[in-house]
């Protein structure tokens, strides 16, 4: 047997084990499909195996081997482009659709997740051969851990301040605070919209969290997190039913309007609070300034 | 041309104020017109927005 069967075996296995770990993050970003996770462990297989094999053959100066890496690079770019293409046709049957913004956002976690793993395998291999069982080991509880920062983006809750307000009609507009969300018509519907709908504010703490939820794709992710958590009072049919979310154009807070089936505000607030910051949305106008030698903030 | 959103009905009690060349629905009293943009929002799958106490639309978003 190669001496190289055992750190190979274990960088495989950490590997694969970080993927289950960061799977189990997402998964309220992307529901527990079975067949879904398969693919995803599958792949997860592949690519801590790539990353695990890439060690010894370097080692044996096999250099060759480092384009197995490049064909693993356009390999989980595909991935990238499977769950964006499933995300983007199921989201037209959704009641509130998550929103490309959303869509790509998951896509990108994904592909960057198989590089992880690689990176995982790798490194833990190499400590292994280097350093033996127990430098694996550590190795890999550290490379877990770095996984698991890296994965875990931002929350809304850093960036705003949220506050529950109780919607209401002037004439036709249905108000949050003084945020004007829509015109609806018919009084029927607008006692429907008071008795089931909530309001929120959500208050930027600084000038790069008014971009950042000035986003459209980053308001549809609000939306879209709370009607899954807290269900949705809406059909087909039922236009006027719509949770919406609009601005206040003079301070860039934000004015979400919801129909929840569970009207509980402390949870609402939380959830909203736990809804990710999309990468595509966040902006920082303010470091540009700093670039530029100007006065920050 | 790609049309994000359409007005598919107008529901009036003054027929006078409406344009021409629309579906439009003249009603009695606020009533009717109230009931008859329940059914037509219904059916039409769109929102029945009021734009002044006489008029009201229903718009495909």
């Amino acid at each position: 047997m190669s001496e190289y069967v055992y750190p190979v075996l274990f960088g495989l296995i950490t590997g694969i084990l970080s993927r289950l770990l960061m799977l189990r993050t997402d998964y309220r970003q992307y529901p527990t499909y079975l067949h879904g996770k398969i693919i995803h462990i599958a792949l997860g297989v592949i690519a801590s195996s790539l990353g695990a094999i890439a060690v010894p053959a370097l080692i044996e100066q096999e250099y060759t081997a480092i384009t197995f890496l490049t064909l693993a690079a356009s390999q989980f770019r595909e991935v990238r482009n499977m769950e964006r293409n499933t995300l983007s046709q199921l989201d037209q049957y959704e009641l509130v659709p998550r929103g490309n913004t959303y869509i790509e956002g998951i896509a990108i976690a994904f592909e960057s997740r198989n590089y992880l793993v690689i990176l995982t395998s790798m490194v833990t291999t190499i400590f292994y051969i280097f350093f033996g069982f127990w430098g694996g080991v550590v190795s890999a509880l550290g490379m877990i851990f770095i996984s698991r920062i890296l994965m875990d983006g931002g929350k809304i809750k850093d960036i705003v301040d949220i506050e529950y307000v109780e919607p209401k009609f002037i004439g036709e507009g249905l108000y949050v605070d003084n945020i004007y969300i829509m015109n609806v018509g018919l009084p029927e519907r607008q006692k429907e919209l008071l008795k089931y709908g909530m309001g929120f504010i959500l208050k930027p703490k600084n000038f790069n969290a008014r971009t950042t939820i000035a986003n459209l794709g980053q308001r549809q992710a609000i939306l879209h997190d709370v009607s899954t958590a807290l269900g949705v009072y809406r059909d087909s049919g039922t236009p006027a039913l719509v949770p919406l979310a609009k601005r206040d154009l003079d301070d860039g807070k934000v004015g979400i309007f919801i129909l929840p089936q569970e009207k509980d505000i402390g949870k609402a607030i939380e959830i909203i609070g736990n809804t990710p910051t999309l990468e595509n949305a966040i902006r920082m106008p303010t470091k540009r300034k700093k670039q530029e030698g100007g006065e920050a903030e | 041309m790609n049309l994000e959103k359409v007005i598919l009905a107008v529901l009036t009690t003054n027929p006078k104020k409406v344009p021409s060349g629309m579906n439009v629905f003249i009603c009695d009293n606020e009533e009717e017109m109230e009931r008859m943009g329940t059914n037509l929002e219904a059916i039409l799958d769109g929102i029945a927005h009021s734009i002044s106490d006489e008029i009201m639309i229903i718009v495909k978003h």
